[in-house]
């Protein structure tokens, strides 16, 4: 075809375009598998999974707000076990590298996870969810404190050979903190960002549209806050970034490769538009033609800010 | 299922100022069971962002129907589109209603705007040589709506359209057709009806399926966003997309 080389690398990861999809919103890739075709996405981050299955939030767990969504879903997910058992082997068919994303309520079972899944050498690397916001052990208690931050890092990056990414938590002061502990503790990459807390009320019953009360922003309203997060952390740390957060066209891509990050993921806009991974793939070799990139990773970091 | 491009044909008001779309659409057309639905992507901007699912009211040949009222942002927009507008509809998804099977007389339980799955299940049940009682009940005269159903029985709360009580308490004047003939019933409506349902269905014995409704984001599966209780097991949810939206009442919580 042309000699656009759309391929990128997160560390020691390399994928074939800088387009993954994100945690909690590919469930384990069958679904999406009837919609595009996965061997041409750069790879696919699975739902957070726990050691034991979880049930997650009773309903309302979602809740649309202005050019985004709140969600609380609670981390609902089949657990390792089950996920190694009935889940990869659908999975294996494609040709796509498989990123696994875990939650856990102790530093132990972030270990204990990570143990049993470095097995499955169909697993290319591991995204560890220090950040989410809807669960009440675990999640966000970590993301908030460096030290644990740093330990989650440390621990698990000594039972696992494979690449080791930390996702970060937005609702913190300052993320480059955050991404220089996870690069001092040997963690391969940084994902930025998880949710913003974020609530909302029903006018009329005064009680909160989410059961959870609070629950994660996404969307393109997100937009311009991950994109600071992502620009801080690259003028703060030498470290890769995955950068995430309302990315719906391959414009919002480039915006973020410029601000610095290595690859990006796809979230919210899979539930609103299933095949947008393929058109962004296509739209990205479009501007790499038209301004003559030879390597769309050349656009990592180039901003010019004066 | 498919995201597909379809388009607009007219959009026709039937009773109570209730809309009907009709959608040139063949090939999701092609393969709908009653009781699947639609998630509609009303506007090519991100206002307002997510789909917004809507049941299958009817197909005819290259055409699919749905039923709405205007309640927020979105259906304000469909109300307004006009014909040849292109649509971006996914579907068909979910669940419908098991039409075959050991009954000869489909009762259909319809509140409000759970009318909407009923005109494409009346033409299915016809043509497989079932008879049809139609139960419809609404606050006032302003929510009932008979489109596209036969043998209709009317309630309203307050008595301005048919019998005065609750669609439950009209089916219940009514066991004796329910008792005298092998029957399975189908409904969709707001809660406390299929509440009170499956509270009728258990205490009577009937063998019923019904519609859910619940917030959405995805609508096939991927977000999680749609739980609903199993009454057999206790430790996950049922999505309402993807294992429903129609369940055997005896299957779910409601
Ligand atoms: C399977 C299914 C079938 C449906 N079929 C029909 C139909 O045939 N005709 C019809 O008129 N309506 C139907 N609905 C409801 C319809 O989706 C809403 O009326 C529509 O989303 C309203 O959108 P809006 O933008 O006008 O209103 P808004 O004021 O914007 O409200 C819509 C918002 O509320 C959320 N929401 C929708 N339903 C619920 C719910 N039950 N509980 C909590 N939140 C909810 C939506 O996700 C959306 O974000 C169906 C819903 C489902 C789940
Ligand atoms: C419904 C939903 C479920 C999510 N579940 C998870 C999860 O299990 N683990 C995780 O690390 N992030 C989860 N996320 C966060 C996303 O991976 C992503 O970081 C966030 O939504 C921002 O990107 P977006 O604006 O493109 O959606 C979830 C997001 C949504 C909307
Ligand atoms: S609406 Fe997304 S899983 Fe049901």
């Amino acid at each position: 075809m042309n000699d656009i080389d759309l391929s990128v690398s997160i560390g020691p990861i390399k994928l074939r375009n800088p387009i993954l999809l994100a945690s909690g919103t590919v469930g384990y890739g069958n679904e999406m598998s009837e919609h595009i075709d996965l061997n041409k996405i750069g790879g696919i981050v699975t739902k957070s999974l726990s050691l034991k299955p979880r049930k997650g939030n009773p309903p309302q767990r979602i809740v649309e707000t202005p050019a985004g969504m709140l969600n609380a879903i609670g981390l609902a997910n089949v657990g390792v076990e089950v996920f190694l058992k009935e889940k990869i082997p659908f999975l294996k068919q494609f040709d796509v590298p498989l990123i696994c994303n875990i939650a856990a309520s102790s530093v132990d079972e972030y270990v204990e996870c990570t143990k049993i899944l470095t097995q499955e050498d169909f697993i290319s690397a591991f995204e560890i969810n220090v950040s989410c916001p809807n669960v009440k052990d675990g999640g966000l208690q970590f993301g908030n404190d460096i030290s644990s931050v740093g330990k989650i890092t440390a621990k698990v990056k000594a039972v696992t050979k494979k690449p080791v990414i930390i996702k970060l938590s937005p609702n913190v002061s300052y993320i480059s903190e955050f991404a220089k502990v996870v690069k001092e503790e040997g963690g391969d990459a940084v994902s930025a960002i998880n949710t913003l807390v974020g609530t909302s009320f029903n006018i009329i019953t005064r009680r909160p549209k989410i059961y959870n009360v609070t629950g994660g922003l996404s969307g393109p309203a997100i937009k311009p806050v991950a994109l600071a997060k992502v620009l801080e952390i690259k003028q703060k740390v030498e470290i890769p970034i995955i950068g995430i957060g309302g990315i719906s066209n391959w414009q919002d891509v480039v915006e973020f490769m410029i601000a610095g990050s290595s690859a990006i993921q796809l979230g919210t806009i899979n539930f609103v538009n299933p095949t947008a991974a393929i058109q962004i793939i296509d739209g990205l070799e479009q501007y790499c033609l038209h301004y003559g990139l030879k390597n769309i990773s050349q656009l990592t970091g180039s901003y010019i800010l004066k | 299922m498919v995201t597909a491009k379809s388009f607009v044909e007219e959009i026709i008001k039937i009773e109570n100022n209730i809309h009907l779309l009709k959608i040139y659409s063949p090939k999701i057309a092609s393969e709908i069971t009653p009781g699947q639905f639609l998630n509609i992507k009303v506007s090519d901007n991100f206002f307002p962002l997510l789909r917004r699912p809507f049941s299958i009211c009817d197909v005819d040949e290259k055409f699919i129907y749905i039923m709405f009222n205007i309640l927020g942002d979105g259906t304000k927009i469909l109300a307004r589109k006009r014909t040849g507008e292109e649509l971006d509809i996914l579907g068909p998804l979910g669940h419908g209603f098991k039409t075959e099977g050991n009954f000869d007389t489909a009762i259909i339980v319809a509140g409000g705007l759970g009318a909407a799955p009923f005109p494409l299940f009346t033409k299915q049940m016809s043509s497989l040589g079932k008879n049809i009682y139609s139960f419809i009940g609404g606050k006032s005269e302003s929510d009932i709506i008979t489109y596209g159903m036969n043998n209709t029985f009317i309630s309203t709360d307050d008595g301005s359209f048919g019998f005065k009580g609750t669609v439950i308490e009209l089916l219940n004047r009514n066991i004796k057709i329910l008792q005298e003939n092998k029957i399975k019933i189908f409904s969709c409506g707001p809660t406390p009806m299929l509440r009170a349902l499956k509270e009728f269905c258990v205490k009577n014995n009937f063998d019923c399926e019904v519609s859910t409704e619940s917030a959405m984001a995805c609508g096939f599966g991927i977000c999680q966003g749609c739980p609903i209780e199993s009454e057999s097991k206790k430790d996950k949810y049922l999505l309402v997309c993807k294992d429903g939206p129609v369940f055997n009442i005896k299957d779910v919580l409601i």
